[in-house]
């Protein structure tokens, strides 16, 4: 029945791989790899990068933070291009939607905790820390 | 040896609990030996225990969460009759008990009675709404399953061994770190969440991908049943939103155990920073929980209408609307906690528009009756009596979301009536008519509608009588989780309120009784053709129940409502589906790893609660044997003959044959 099953089955073992269930073939296993390795690279460079940047006079001291915020996301994408194998392709989508969906929520939960635990700072009674240790 | 264990965590001085525990000691033993008598173990082990299908996980879940939803009514029973009794004397229970009886039943009823009902559902209904023969990793499912009955056996244990928390249930820091709560109680609390909360988290990964990678040919976004866009969006929020939890009650964890100070008075910690992360996830979970409701009241709508469901683009706009919407609201838990006019204005507005997705709903299932040929099954009165009493609980979270109206009604009364208003008629009263709906297609006969029609009604005054006077109660100052009242003034209200908890407790024993005549009458209730109730979506297109693997064809989709079309079709043409040959079909073999880790789970869990470390480090070098031997497995699937796909295909083809003539005469 083949005509539905056959159907599914190609839907299945192509388009629609789930994640980690890539087929192996041979010209692509030598890509992989090369992939790998030049995201390691990568990988290892920005983190050097990183602790020069934080450990020498390179950078302009004030900048330092900005550089180590850039660097950071640089390595973000780096892990996210050659090791998760996000990409804009059409077979990506579910993939790239899940990683959209899951930095909106975590950048919900976390800036709106600064914010409410600002203002909750903000708002509190000054307190030192002895007096906070020794309420009821 | 045994840690903190000793004979004193026995509460043989407290009558209450212990004859508790020994009257459901006593009837579990009986189950047991009735099971061994029977000799029905072997049967047991094979079929249900070690089952990785989805229908049969699906129906574990609602049978546990059924028995907890009874375990928390007796806590509700608890509380409404000790408030009765304790005006003006102590009552029958003393605070610290009392304490414990609150906390449980809010705990029990979200966690072990809400949440397994609705997976529940989701676990039975969703594959084969969607067309196909399991979920996307069988027996991760059964591992979430028996993972979360881990976590109800330990708070059941906490009955007789040791106390439950006296922290609400959610444990607030800093009453439920060491320095207010020394005993075992809070301990319970975590360990029973953090492992039921693996298994939760497990189903929502396993669910969003069966949704998203797996359907039957044909079946896109846009042509899935409304209940599976709601679960869809529903384990999105679990994936989404249980990591939360999970790290705040670690942090939680890691300050009782290891002096930390996440949450502490002293040494830098914040306590306020807990309520925040609790709520960031305990209002997603809000949604987890009605949002697969809604899309059951949803298919109920259309099937008991007769008419596709009204505005269905707009459905799922609403749905997906609500699940984001739902992370931007959580403040509105803690208005008083004095972030400010900004953040609570901000907060509040959300919390408003929140509303409007849930306003589009209401209008669409309202549009989807009008001009339909309506039955009043009781699935179908589930529906409506939900959406008359939800639009009373709406109204007043929209009032509460108004942060100077929360200010006066904050922790009353008011809230718990509301809260328990819009939980009641949208979760329960959708688990009730989706354990209705679909219990045909689970068992093959169908419930007793006599006694179904009782239960409904009696469920319904009862809930009206219990929650209207709260509300009143609440206006009038009184708060929550009071252990005895001073106020002459609530008197005559709290007097309704008990007299609604044993209209509710018929209302239960009508649930029971529906159970048992049904059973017992299940020959004349007969689902033939495995579509009692005219449906509309795939489901009603197998046999009742489905054979192990649902369809011996998987179905080809070409709109909406698959099998309404291959109905109608089949009706006018008077001829069925050309058949064509069968095909063996391919199904993952049962497996022990679910039952096994949970059992593992359960020493470590136990073994932590009361410090014993030896124990604990043994249930995670078991644990982790279990995974490495299923890891390390040789045959993951077997395969079912073609010839035993036609004998199962045949016999439901005639009964189907059979009613199209029959609905082809009167015509």
């Amino acid at each position: 029945m083949s005509e539905t099953d056959g159907r599914i089955e190609q839907a299945l073992d192509h388009r629609d791989a789930a994640p980690g269930e890539e087929r192996i073939e041979e010209h692509e296993l030598a890509g992989g790899l090369a992939g790998y390795l030049l995201g390691f690279g990568l990988a290892i460079l920005l983190t050097i990068a990183s602790f020069l940047a934080a450990q020498t006079d390179l950078i302009y001291q004030p900048a330092v933070i900005s550089a180590l915020t850039v660097l950071a996301i640089a390595q973000m994408g780096v892990h996210l291009v050659f090791f998760l194998h996000i990409t804009t392709g059409p077979d990506n989508t579910n993939n790239v939607l899940a990683l959209a969906f899951g930095v909106l929520i975590v950048a919900l939960v976390v800036l709106g905790s600064v914010w409410i635990m600002g203002h909750l700072n903000e708002n509190m009674a000054g307190m030192t820390p002895h007096q906070a240790a020794t309420m009821p | 040896m045994l840690g903190k264990l000793d004979w004193s965590a026995i509460p043989f001085d407290q009558p209450i609990p212990l004859g508790a525990a020994l009257v459901v000691f006593l009837a579990a033993a009986a189950v047991l030996i009735w099971i061994t008598l029977k000799g029905y173990w072997p049967y047991l082990w094979r079929e249900w225990i070690t089952s990785v299908d989805h229908k049969r996980i699906g129906v574990m879940y609602i049978v546990l969460a059924a028995l907890m939803l009874l375990r928390g009514f007796v806590d509700a029973i608890m509380m409404r009759t000790q408030q009765a009794l304790a005006i003006h004397a102590p009552g029958y229970l003393p605070p610290e008990h009392y304490d414990q009886v609150f906390s449980a039943h809010g705990t029990i009823m979200i966690f072990f009675a809400a949440m397994p009902f609705v997976i529940g559902l989701m676990n039975f209904a969703v594959p084969l709404q969607l067309g196909i023969r399991d979920v996307a990793f069988p027996t991760l499912n059964s591992v979430s399953f028996w993972l979360t009955a881990t976590g109800a056996l330990l708070v059941n244990i906490s009955l007789v061994v040791g106390e439950f928390a006296r922290t609400g249930w959610l444990p607030y820091a800093p009453l439920s770190e060491t320095t207010y709560s020394p005993g075992v109680g809070v301990d319970y609390y975590l360990w029973s969440i953090q492992i039921s909360g693996v298994g939760t988290l497990l189903t929502g990964v396993n669910l969003v991908t069966t949704i998203l990678k797996i359907r039957a040919p044909g079946m896109g976004y846009l042509r899935m049943p409304m209940f599976c866009w709601t679960s869809l969006a529903s384990n999105l929020l679990i994936v989404a939103a249980f990591p939360i939890l999970t790290a705040t009650l670690a942090m939680l964890t890691l300050d009782r155990y290891l002096g930390f100070h996440f949450f502490t008075n002293e040494a830098g910690g914040n306590q306020m920073m807990f309520v925040n992360l609790i709520w960031a996830w305990g209002h997603p979970e809000v949604y987890i929980l009605v949002l697969p409701a809604f899309g059951i009241y949803s298919e109920i709508f259309s099937t008991f209408s007769s008419k596709p469901l009204f505005g269905y683009r707009s459905m799922v706009a609403a749905t997906m609307f609500i699940c984001i919407v739902s992370f931007m609201v959580w403040l509105h838990h803690f208005f008083t906690m004095g972030a400010g006019a900004d953040v609570n204005a901000a907060f509040g507005i959300a919390t408003s528009v929140i509303a409007v997705g849930t306003g589009v709903k209401i209008y669409n299932w309202l549009f989807t009756m009008y001009g339909g040929r309506v039955r009043f099954d009781t699935p179908m009165l589930w529906a409506l009596a939900f959406v008359t009493t939800f639009i009373i609980g709406g109204m007043t979270g929209v009032l509460l979301a108004v942060p100077p109206a929360d200010f006066m009604l904050h922790n009353s009364l008011f809230l718990v009536a509301h809260f328990h208003n819009v939980i009641i008629s949208g979760v329960l009263f959708a688990a009730f008519a989706g354990f209705t709906y679909w219990f045909p297609k689970a068992f093959g006969f169908r419930l007793h509608e006599g006694w179904g029609k009782a239960a409904f009604w009696f469920t319904l005054a009862g809930y009206v009588l219990v929650f209207v006077p709260l509300y009143i109660v609440g206006l009038l100052g009184m708060t929550r989780r009071l252990q005895h009242i001073d106020m002459d003034l609530w008197t005559p209200w709290l007097m309704v309120a008990a007299f609604g908890i044993a209209v509710m407790i018929v209302g239960a024993a009508c649930q029971v009784m529906q159970l048992i005549v049904s059973i017992r009458h299940r020959d004349v209730l007969r689902d033939e053709t495995g579509d009692p109730w005219d449906g509309r979506s795939l489901e009603w297109s197998t046999p009742s129940p489905p054979p192990v693997f649902n369809y011996a064809r998987l179905p080809h989709v070409e709109n909406e409502e698959p099998y309404w079309t291959v109905k109608q079709r089949a009706v006018d043409d008077q001829a069925p589906e050309i058949e064509e040959g069968y095909e063996p079909i391919e199904m993952p073999r049962n497996s022990p790893t679910g039952f096994v880790t949970a059992f593992f789970s359960t020493l470590i869990g136990f073994a932590l609660i009361w410090h014993i470390w030896w124990l604990a480090i043994v249930g995670f070098i078991g644990a982790y044997i279990t995974f490495v031997v299923f890891a390390w497995r040789e045959h993951g699937d077997y395969e079912v003959p073609a010839s035993e796909v036609e004998r199962i295909d045949r016999g439901t083809r005639a009964a189907q044959l059979a009613w199209m003539r029959r609905r082809e005469r009167p015509a």
